[in-house]
């Protein structure tokens, strides 16, 4: 595929303005599926699950099968509606999208069309200098996920060149909520950065709602970004494209700052946009064309007769409404103050998505300060060099659990990396990678005064260094200790044996 | 010893429970007769090779002592729209040609833990997609009482396997009058309850809002007993009703001792035009509403402005939720595949349904898909649901006035085979007094009336009462069949022409 | 008259995913026709004040708790397959974009 041309990101913003909208799905954790008794695979609990193992009668669309609207499913949509500032309709409807696609059982989705459960809100995001944003919510509907194809022959393993297919309904039927903003307007220079913090924002409320699992890697939570531009000083907006499935917060700032630039370029050159649906690229981080839908898109929505309006009393949206977490924008005042981060701090953990991430290590047993540096330090640099997000790491709790390993001595910082590294690889709790990997901090001191006498016997004249006031020179038996222990031995423990030897000597 | 097929299935339950004859024994007379006559009629498309094992356990377990329900050990004909475990479910379809369901239907789940012997599949139009069983994949049903003649649809297997005496029970399936017009050709009963009264799951759906399940037997306390089995609440099905229903076996009962039609208000529908009506049917229908009158009934004339409009509705309704239901069927989980050298799967899907569904499977799904798609939606589908609201207001005006509402249960009786099959308008016209039940989810039933004196073919009367009156039907039901049954010294069905090789029929 | 052509028919065909003939489309061109200009008169009292009927029986908030059961075994889920493997269903190649 010939690679798009670009223009300068500060050019295009310079000749155009740049016009967003995302439609984000968010997969419910319900023990269940939407309409059917199946277990739910977006429940960490099943998650993971082989092929066709999560599977009722009605998510394979089998003759005879009907749905039945899992209530959970709906409370959990409401209280989410609800956070997104949206009024609830008294009275929704579920409808059928009608159209062909092997991972859909029925060849319908139930979704929510013209009456949605929820509608007309607006969330605050905070973006890294501060300034509070309102996005403005149309909708939030519930739906039912499809199943997964893997595509099978070829070269990419895409769609593309595949010689056959394979269909596992596991996913078909898991609870949906779809949450479609209005066009925002004014993002500016700060639209890739807005798309991010938009994202890490639902994610934050969904996790504080205890509704999703929200692990983007899993598909949890998913993004279609729409971009428009339109020349400055023009009132009608531009044709958009509606770059789907981007499901890392890290690609959705990059996919939305790609599109600006791609459009622009294509602008400046005359061209005219297409309206289409795009593929984001993790690896060569570029959008590229999917295929024209032979549909037309008429999908003959109607309402799905099978299922009966949901109509929710003022009783329960209250009730919901009063168990609401408290919105994120407070949220980070309240934790800012709890912290005690400075203004840097901060911004470092919440920009990198992490509020969730820390507030959990903490709540797991790690001082503010050991959670933040674990993951604005390590696991972000890890987590950039594999091109993921630190959450995807580690969890919270191995995470408090290793700094607990630190501060029993047990592990030196840079034991605590290499255990780390092993948490992030799979193998383990950080006491099983420990043990596994042999990495405990020896603190037996027999076993490190008989390396000290060693390394003492090739440096014999640093004991008389030392009592002649000359007490950095216990620097390079230091390093032969540890490098004769690999690495698993206390600095400050071996530098207090070996003083001790040089006082006692001199006695 | 008297011939066990000929038995009513209350009779026949009154014999099993008094251990005069066993379910084997009748389970067996049954075969017998569906290998005597099925070959000319052609009401299975499956025989339950288990039916004996099956009757055997419920002897077993009445002679053990067990609690066993009242109609346990009578066998039952199952619709092939209703999906069954133990045998294959095609609805009629060769596109399901085969097909095994892993789940029974509630009411197939019901009736086995009541007892019931499952004897087989009854044959069927193509999803339920026709009045007159000729659009099924696998050949026509023939009326028992004329084997050149059709047994009415898309219920026909189940209604003539009823009135050749192959089986004492039969369930159905009613979206237009599917189980309402095949008893009205066949001189049998057959109700559809009202909407949500009997579980649709498991019930290969047609057109969702229209579609319910019912009993077809050849009298009214039959139907009752098997009603009060299949009916009640089924959390499977969100539609179902959470109602406590009265026994229609009770109800029944009660209305053959006839005392329920003294100040019974019948209504006739003033726009219901004698035209279009053949003379055997209207002076059938005239002659059993004077029996009822002169029990003490009141025949009161009622205004339904908008049934006129009803075929036309339920000719939009029904092919547009029909076009979303059978988009299923696309070859990829279950199912015909019609395999194409090099092809997507796309094409592989279209070449699919193009072999796997008839032509009148075709035309509805794509005259529904026109009816749904944009630019049509409003004019078309939306129409269709508020006439379905002004049809509903026409009958609660008319149940402010009456009890039940009358009907003849069709326009005319069995016509020949082939005789509509290219008309497929004229063949939609044959619904036009069974739809409004469904597209108000009341409740109907149609019991013989008589035979038209022009073509000695039986003739049904339809009785319509509110939702959930369900019990109202069997009542004035009974009291009319018995009244009937009496005036002519015997059951309609002792007058059909003997079948078969061992009857020397046709 | 109602406005049903071939290219209607077709095109309506191929949402349906029924692979039509011509003669076929002509056949259904015809019959649809007539079929439509008699169903059309719903729209003559369809009038705007008329509210809609989905469901013949008004309920509403019918819901199931969310606990499991109900679920098939893969041999259930695979037992009618046209063709299957590694547990899942074969299809051939896919022309059309995921929605
Ligand atoms: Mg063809
Ligand atoms: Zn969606």
């Amino acid at each position: 595929m010939a690679k798009a041309k670009l223009m300068d990101f500060d050019k295009a913003l310079e000749l155009y303005e740049p016009v967003l909208g995302f439609e984000v799905h968010v997969e419910l954790n319900t023990e269940t599926k939407m309409f059917s008794s199946a277990a739910n695979p977006a429940n960490s609990a099943n998650h993971g699950a082989e092929a066709n193992t999560l599977v009722a009668p009605v998510d394979m669309g089998l003759p005879g099968a009907l749905p039945v609207v899992n209530e959970t499913a709906v409370r959990y949509s409401i209280s989410l509606g609800l956070a997104l500032g949206c009024s609830i309709a008294p009275s929704s409807r579920f409808a059928r999208k009608n159209y062909f696609y092997p991972d859909l059982g029925k060849n319908y989705q139930i979704s929510q069309y013209d009456e949605p459960i929820a509608f007309e809100g607006s969330v605050d995001i905070e973006l890294a200098d501060g300034e509070v944003i309102s996005v403005p919510i149309e909708r939030a509907h519930m739906e039912e996920d499809a199943g997964k194809l893997t595509h099978v022959g070829g070269s990419t393993g895409r769609i593309q060149g595949a010689e056959y297919s394979l269909v596992d309904y596991n996913r078909a039927g898991v609870p949906l909520v779809e949450i479609v903003t209005k066009p925002i307007f004014g993002a500016e220079h700060r639209a890739p950065e807005i798309a991010k913090a938009y994202v890490a924002t639902i994610r934050d409320i969904v996790i504080a709602l205890g509704i999703s699992e929200a692990r983007m890697e899993r598909g949890n939570l998913r993004c279609d970004a729409n971009v428009s531009l339109r020349p400055r000083g023009q009132e009608k907006l531009g044709t958009r494209t509606e770059t789907k499935n981007v499901n890392s917060m890290r690609s959705v700032e990059r996919a939305v700052r790609y599109e600006i630039q791609r459009q622009a370029a294509i602008l400046a050159d005359g061209g005219t946009i297409i309206q289409e649906t795009r593929h984001w690229h993790e690896d060569t981080g570029t959008t590229s064309p999917g295929r024209p839908k032979s549909d037309a898109d008429d999908y003959r929505y109607f309402p799905e007769p099978d299922l009966l309006p949901v109509a929710p009393s003022l009783e329960l949206i209250e009730h919901l409404r009063a168990a609401l977490p408290e919105p994120p924008a407070a949220r980070r005042r309240r934790l800012k103050a709890d912290w005690g981060f400075t203004d840097l701090e901060f911004q470092d953990v919440a920009n990198g998505g992490l509020l969730a991430e820390v507030e959990a290590t903490i709540a797991a047993g790690a001082s503010p300060a050991a959670a933040r540096k674990w993951w604005t330090g390590e696991l972000t640099r890890i987590a950039n060099a594999q091109g993921r997000e630190p959450a995807e790491l580690a969890t919270p709790a191995d995470v408090a659990a290793l700094q607990g390993l630190v501060e029993a001595g047990t592990l030196t910082d840079k034991l605590a990396r290499q255990v780390l590294e092993g948490v992030v690889a799979g193998e383990g709790t950080p006491q099983e990678v420990v043990d596994a990997r042999g990495l405990a901090v020896v603190s037996d001191d027999g076993a490190l005064i008989a390396a000290i006498d060693d390394a003492l016997a090739a440096q014999p004249d640093v004991l008389e260094k030392i009592r002649d006031g000359k007490v950095q020179a216990a620097g390079a038996v230091i390093g032969a200790v540890m490098k004769a222990m690999k690495g698993q031995a206390d600095a400050a423990r071996v530098r207090e044996l070996i003083l001790e030897r040089a006082g006692s000597t001199g006695a | 010893m008297t011939d066990l097929t000929k038995l009513s299935a209350a009779a026949l339950a009154d014999k099993l429970t008094a251990g005069e004859v066993s379910s084997v024994e009748a389970t067996q007379a049954h075969l017998d007769r569906i290998a005597a006559v099925d070959a000319d009629v052609h009401a299975f498309l499956h025989v339950n090779g288990n039916a004996l094992d099956v009757a055997a356990d419920i002897d077993r377990r009445r002679a053990a002592g067990e609690e066993v329900g009242p109609l346990a050990g009578v066998p039952l004909a199952i619709k092939d729209v209703l999906v069954t475990t133990d045998m294959p479910s095609t609805s009629g379809s060769k596109i399901l040609e085969g097909y095994m369901s892993p789940y029974d239907a509630t009411v197939v789940a019901r009736s086995r833990a009541a007892g019931l012997v499952p004897l087989g599949k009854t044959n069927m139009d193509e999803f339920a997609m026709g009045s007159s069983t000729e659009h099924s994949a696998y050949g026509p049903t023939r009326n028992p009482w004329d084997l050149t003649r059709i047994p009415g649809g898309s219920g026909g297997g189940s209604a003539a396997a009823v009135a050749a005496f192959e089986a004492p029970l039969a369930l159905g399936s009613d979206t237009g009058g599917s189980i309402r017009q095949p008893a009205h050709v066949t001189g049998t009963v057959g109700i559809k309850p009202t909407y949500g009264g009997v579980s649709r799951y498991g019930a290969i759906a047609l057109a969702s809002s229209l579609d319910q399940v019912g009993p077809v037997t050849r009298t009214v306390l039959d139907a009752g007993l098997l009603h009060d089995v299949i009916g009640g609440h089924d959390p499977h099905d969100s539609t179902s009703l959470a109602h406590e229903w009265p026994s229609f076996a009770a109800a029944a009962r009660e209305g053959a001792t006839g005392d329920v039609l003294k100040g019974l208000k019948v209504g006739v529908i003033r726009e219901l035009p004698d035209s279009g009506f053949q003379t055997g049917v209207s002076e059938s229908f005239r002659t059993a509403l004077a029996a009822m009158e002169a029990q003490g009934a009141e025949i009161v004339e009622i205004s339904a402005p908008h049934f006129e409009y009803g075929v036309a509705a339920y000719y939009l309704i029904l092919p547009a939720e029909a076009s979303s239901n059978l988009a299923k069927f696309d070859s990829v989980r279950f199912g015909l595949r019609v395999d194409v050298p090099g092809g997507t799967v796309e094409d592989v899907m279209a070449a699919t349904r193009d072999k796997g569904f008839g032509d009148e499977v075709k035309r509805r799904v794509i005259l529904g898909t026109y009816a749904l798609s944009a630019g049509y939606y409003d004019a078309y589908y939306g129409s269709a649901q508020k006439v379905r609201t002004l049809i509903q207001q026409d009958f609660s005006n008319a149940f402010s006035q009456v009890d039940v509402i009358a009907t003849p249960s069709a326009p005319t009786t069995a016509f020949k085979i082939g005789e509509k099959i290219d008309d497929p308008l004229q063949m939609y016209l044959n619904d036009v007094t069974t739809i409004p039940a469904n597209l108000a989810g009341v409740p109907g039933i149609s019991i013989p009336s008589g035979l038209a004196a022009e073509d000695g073919l039986p003739v049904g009367i339809q009785f319509l009462a509110p939702a959930h009156e369900d019990a109202r039907l069997y009542r004035v039901g009974a009291a009319l069949e018995s009244l009937l049954v009496d005036s002519w010294g015997g059951a309609l069905l002792d007058r059909a022409p003997a079948l078969g090789a061992n009857g020397g029929g046709r | 008259m109602s406005e049903i052509t071939p290219d209607l028919v077709r095109h309506l065909g191929v949402l349906a995913r029924i692979q039509l003939s011509d003669e076929e489309v002509e056949r259904l061109t015809g019959q649809l026709d007539a079929i439509v200009d008699n169903i059309a008169k719903v729209s003559e009292v369809a009038t705007a004040e008329v509210p809609a009927t989905s469901h013949p029986i008004p309920l509403e908030n019918v819901f199931r708790s969310d606990v499991a059961g109900d679920q098939l075994t893969p041999a259930q889920v695979l037992q009618n397959a046209p063709d299957s493997a590694d547990g899942r269903f074969r299809v051939t190649a896919i022309l059309g974009e995921e929605q």
